[in-house]
Formats: C-alpha cells, sequence, structure tokens
C-alpha cells in the first residue's frame, strides 16, 4: 500500500486501455500494430472482473469477511444491464413485438411484469444496477451482521445466497428467460453492440469505473473508518468494549462493495452479449476469491492485478486444454496459500513504509480451510455448468 | 430506569446484587453481591474458576446474568445494555490477554480508543485534529511509549503491551476501568510501574483490578474481594483476608 501505487494503478489501467483503443481504431487490420476487437474485448472483460475482484477485497481484505457468494452481486448488476438490453431490441426481437421480449413470448405470457416496468429507460435501468446490488446486501447484511455471524458460517450462508439465486433464475416463471437469460441484444443506447467503436468504449468505460472504484475504494480504507474496519477485522470483540459497532461497520463496507460488483457485471453484459443464471454460479464467486489470494488480499491494486493475470490465464489454458483448467485453477490457489500467503502485491508491491495487514494465524487457518472446501465447490460448480449446457 | 433499585446508594458506582449465571449446568456465578464507590479501587483475587472473568464480563454486557441486579452510577441498568452501549457509558475493560490492533500503531491504537463518536458516518469524514494528537501524546507519556507510538502494536513487547492497552482504556475516559491481570507477564520493575499508575488512574477514576500476583496487589494497598466459586468468600484488607480462616482454606494455604 504505498503512494506510489496510489497514482500508478490508475494510471495504467487508464493508460493500457487508451492505447488498446487507440491501437484498435486508429491502425489498419491488415497493421502489426492492429489490436483486434476480439483482445479488446477480453480486456474489457478482465476489467469487469477487475471490478468483482476489487468488491471482494474490500470485505475479505479489510473487513476479514471470507465471501464466497459475491458473483450474486455482480450478476444482479449484470441482469439489470441485461433487462435494458432486452427492453432496447423491441420489436427487432424473432416475434418482432416491441411490448415483449421473446422468451415471455415463448412462454405465452401476454404483459410485461411489473418489474421489468422503467428498465426500457436506461437512467432508470443504471439507477437499479446500484440499488438492487445493494438493497439484496442491505438486508443479508444486516441479518448476519446483527446475529454476529462471522467465519465459515458467514462464507457458507454467503454461497447458500449465490446457490439459491441460481436456482431461482433458473426458473422460467421468475421472468428473466429461465437458464437461457437474456441474449441477442442489438444496442446499447443507440450504438450497436457489434460495432468495433462500441467494444472500444465500453472497454475504455470499464476502465474508467475500474479505476475510479480503484480510488474509491483507496480513501475508504485509508481513512479512519477504514482503521476501524481493520480492527474489527483482527480483534472484532475489542472494537466492541470501545464502544464500535461492528456490525456497522461491516454492513457499511458490505453494501459498497455489492454495488461496486454490480457496477462490474453491468459493465460485463453487453461486453459478452449474454446474461444467464450460470453468472450465479459458486464456482464463480470462488474464482473471485482465488483471483484476489494470488494478487494479494488486502492490497486493492492486487485484487485487480490478480484478476487479470488468473482471467488471462484462463482464456489461454481453456483455449489450448480446455479440460485442464479447474485443475490448473485449484492448484494455483493450494499453491498461493502455502508458498504466498500475501499474494503478488502483498509479497513483492510493499517494500518501504511497509505497515498493513499481515495475515494472522487467524486468517491462515481460514484460508487453509477455504482451500479444502474450493475443491469440493469447483467440482459442483462444474456440474452445475455441465447441467447447463445439457438442459 | 428512573426508579432507584432497592440497596443501589447514590454513592456507589457499580452495584451488583444475588447475580447468578449457569453455564451447561456449572454455576459460574452463584448470587454475588458486590458494591464499588465512586473513586475506589478494588482488588479482586480468587482461585480459577472462581468467576472473577465472568464477573468482568456480565459488567460489560459480554454475557447476560441469568437473574439479579447490575446497576452502574446508582440508576442504569447494565443487563438491559450490549458491550458498545456499556463502553459509551464509561466502562473500559482491559483483557486478561492483551488484545490490542496488532496491524496498526501505538499512535492509532490510542486514536480508535480515544473518546468521540462511534459511527461510521463520523469516522469516514474524520480528519485528524490538534486536540486528539494532544491527548495522544500525553497518554504515550503516561504509558511509556512516546518513543514506540510509529511501531506496528504487532511489535512490542509483552509488557508495552499491556501498557497500551491500559493507555487505550485511558483514551476511551471512563469512569469505571476494569483491569483483568495487567501485570501478567511483566518483569518485577515493569509491575513496580504498572501499581504506580494504576494508583495514579485512581486518583480520578474507579477501578477493579482481578490479579493473582500478591505482591502486586499488596502494592495497590487497596481493599481486597475474594471470590470463591462464584460468590463473596472475604472482603477487606488484604492483611484481614490473608488471616480468614476460610480463604486460607481454599486459596492462600494451598
Amino acid at each position: 500500500m504505498t503512494r506510489l501505487s496510489l497514482t500508478l494503478t490508475p494510471v495504467i489501467i487508464i493508460g493500457v486501455a487508451i492505447i488498446l483503443a487507440i491501437l484498435n481504431l486508429a491502425t489498419p487490420a491488415t497493421s502489426a500494430l492492429h489490436v483486434s476487437d476480439f483482445v479488446v474485448g477480453l480486456a474489457g472483460k478482465y476489467l469487469c472482473y477487475a471490478l468483482l475482484a476489487l468488491a471482494v477485497d474490500l470485505v475479505w481484505g479489510f473487513a476479514g469477511i471470507l465471501t464466497l457468494g459475491h458473483a450474486a452481486f455482480f450478476a444482479l448488476g449484470g441482469y439489470c444491464m441485461g433487462m435494458y438490453l432486452t427492453r432496447e431490441i423491441g420489436a427487432r426481437g424473432v416475434y418482432a413485438n416491441a411490448n415483449l421480449p421473446d422468451f415471455m413470448i415463448f412462454i405465452g405470457w401476454k404483459q410485461l411484469p411489473w418489474y421489468w416496468h422503467g428498465f426500457a429507460w436506461f437512467p432508470f435501468a443504471m439507477v437499479m444496477v446500484l440499488v438492487v446490488p445493494a438493497i439484496l446486501a442491505a438486508v443479508f447484511g444486516f441479518l448476519a451482521f446483527r446475529s454476529r455471524v462471522s467465519g465459515v458460517y458467514l462464507s457458507i450462508i454467503t454461497q447458500a445466497l449465490t446457490y439459491a439465486l441460481l436456482l431461482a433464475f433458473f426458473r422460467n416463471d421468475m421472468g428473466f428467460g429461465g437458464n437461457n437469460g437474456m441474449t441477442d441484444f442489438k444496442d446499447i443506447i443507440g450504438f450497436p453492440l457489434n460495432r468495433s467503436s462500441t467494444t472500444t468504449a465500453l472497454m475504455v468505460i470499464s476502465a474508467i469505473f475500474t479505476a475510479a472504484a480503484f480510488l474509491f475504494a483507496r480513501w475508504l480504507v485509508g481513512s479512519r473508518y477504514g482503521q476501524v474496519l481493520v480492527a474489527v477485522r483482527d480483534a472484532e470483540s475489542r472494537t466492541r468494549f470501545l464502544g464500535y459497532r461492528p456490525e456497522y461497520y461491516k454492513l457499511v463496507i458490505w453494501v459498497v462493495s455489492a454495488v461496486i460488483a454490480g457496477i462490474g457485471g453491468a459493465l460485463y453484459v453487453p461486453q459478452v452479449g449474454i446474461i444467464n443464471p450460470g453468472e450465479f454460479a459458486p464456482a464463480n464467486s470462488i474464482e473471485a476469491v482465488i483471483w484476489v489470494a494470488v494478487g494479494g488480499r488486502g492490497t486493492l491494486s492486487g485484487a485487480i492485478l490478480g484478476a487479470v493475470l488468473v482471467n488471462f490465464g484462463k482464456t489461454v489454458l481453456t483455449g489450448a486444454l480446455p479440460g485442464a483448467w479447474l485443475y490448473a485453477l485449484g492448484g494455483l490457489f493450494i499453491l498461493v496459500t502455502l508458498f504466498m500467503p500475501r499474494g503478488i502485491m502483498g509479497t513483492f508491491g510493499r517494500r518501504a513504509g511497509a505497515e498493513t495487514s499481515l495475515p494472522t494465524a487467524h486468517e491462515k487457518q481460514g484460508l487453509a480451510a477455504i482451500d479444502g472446501k474450493a475443491a469440493d465447490l469447483a467440482e459442483a460448480g462444474a456440474d452445475i455448468g455441465d447441467g447447463e449446457k445439457t438442459a | 430506569m428512573n426508579a432507584q433499585p432497592i440497596g443501589a446508594v447514590s454513592g456507589d458506582l457499580l452495584y451488583l446484587n444475588g447475580v447468578n449465571k449457569t453455564f451447561d449446568g456449572f454455576k459460574a456465578i452463584n448470587n454475588l453481591s458486590l458494591t464499588l464507590a465512586k473513586g475506589e479501587m478494588r482488588a479482586v483475587i480468587g482461585p480459577n474458576g472462581a468467576g472473577k472473568s465472568t464477573m468482568m464480563d456480565i459488567i460489560t454486557g459480554k454475557t447476560k446474568p441469568d437473574t439479579g441486579q447490575v446497576i452502574f452510577s446508582a440508576s442504569t441498568d447494565l443487563t438491559k445494555m450490549d458491550e458498545p452501549a456499556i463502553a459509551k457509558l464509561g466502562i473500559g475493560r482491559k483483557f486478561q490477554k492483551p488484545t490490542t490492533f496488532e496491524n496498526h500503531t501505538v499512535w492509532d491504537n490510542l486514536l480508535l480508543a480515544l473518546a468521540g463518536d462511534r459511527s461510521p458516518w463520523f469516522t469516514l469524514r474524520a480528519r485528524k485534529q490538534k486536540s486528539e494528537a494532544e491527548k495522544i501524546d500525553s497518554l504515550l507519556e503516561t504509558i511509556r511509549l512516546t518513543d514506540h507510538r510509529h511501531r506496528r502494536a504487532a511489535n512490542l513487547s509483552h509488557g508495552q503491551k499491556q501498557w497500551l492497552e491500559i493507555g487505550m482504556l485511558l483514551a476511551q475516559d471512563p469512569e469505571l476501568l476494569l483491569v483483568d491481570e495487567p501485570v501478567a507477564g511483566m518483569t518485577d520493575a515493569e509491575t513496580e510501574q504498572t501499581a504506580h499508575l494504576l494508583r495514579d488512574i485512581n486518583r480520578t477514576r474507579s477501578v477493579v483490578v482481578v490479579e493473582h500476583d500478591m505482591t502486586f496487589v499488596r502494592a495497590l494497598g487497596v481493599k481486597v474481594t475474594v471470590l470463591h466459586e462464584g460468590s463473596v468468600l472475604s472482603e477487606g484488607s488484604l492483611d484481614h483476608v490473608s488471616a480468614d480462616p476460610k480463604v486460607i482454606d481454599v486459596y492462600l494455604g494451598r
């Protein structure tokens, strides 16, 4: 957590995004320097993952809440955006009905359900991107933190939360497209999604949001609030005897984190062109935890780095050896836990003035416990993924 | 709670009456009654399992008693409140095992303990203030950690951590301090200094000290309460309780 990383991280994120944008838009496709739409799209996707990783790092790294369900907030943000994009299709759908999305006509619905109203209007949908994850996080967090649920128990409930949402969103009568979700989007506020300028713009916007979320998170953890939060992480009951209410401190960061994850999901959907219940899969949330562990828990910049590096590895490896990815991911997590418990940024990123967040014995234990669980869950996640394909 | 509870006198700071607490059939506190006057310092001794820590837990709201009264300042019923509320009321607690915020510096530990608004909304906007810095400087002086103020609490020696926690207690500006084994693991010289420090603190605040170290209790020179099996066995000066045959039987005579 050096002062250097405070300026360097946003500069690198925005800088790389702009360079990629220029190389994509200003060079001819035949040029050796040309960056394809595919690469720009990948970069944009990684940045959305980086937002999710930042969200996870805020609660895990600074409040000690090991969330195994953060993809739920990401997916909810994504669904809000998906609903807008679906309404934006209008009469260009297969059934050419301007009032009803294709999947609703397909299951015989005559009317738009009440909760879809307003989503045709972009500003409303964007507010919902923030509000929906925030409300779920606020209710869940209030109940969990007030009851003093913590540690592995809390992790398991977060996992149950995302799993319950997965099952709910699979159902057709939820009105979100069932297991197919929503896809075949045409454009976003008038810009066609298949145009390379739109792809590039979305990637740059993702970079701006990632940099902004990073700076906001840094301000948050650098404030006295952040100091109390770390105190809660390290010695929760002590803070109570000092007169602090840890449940409120956790609730604030939990809701902020959910909103950041939701923004990540909302940016993700137009770039990948689909949102379906698979995004709620428990394995997704666990992957996000692994990104943070690899990059360096409690460093923020490490979360971004971890998300980008691990996902780059995933892109390469799933291309070359599709079956090996889950094993590689599990192995990576075990290796990081054993040999680099502070992650990349935690190990290399702090030479001078190092002072924050050494993992305590208690936290290391938690990490190891999750290690064992991750293997089971990854397997379960793979099963769910398979089910989805055959369905 | 407007009506004055029976037995509590307005000069009493802390009043426990007929308190009972059972854990899984084990009577940790058994009809315990104890009164602490304003400005008093009291030493509480007793063998392991006598209920000393449970008594602290009950006073600070960590544990709710099954029956009995726990009254602070003659009018506030502590059994109805939780830990943060009781802390804000002016009761500070030091744990047996020194509990500081290991990843924070000595300075920041004191800053977080400093009396003030505890809400997230306040701490989000809090700026460094001169008045705070002055208070922390003077606390550092008192607990003799001025030279260590920029060190992480994790890197302090055991004795220094004990002192830092006492400093954090003082930063809270409490009316009553509950101090659990403050000299455990300290050298003789440190023990001596701690006794001096507590006597100093006692000039303006009430103190309850739980301690095993008899030399230390003698150095404090205050009224002693002996706990045994969850209730008061004997009370009086150290010489008085030391001579009490009941006490010799269960504790000192072993």
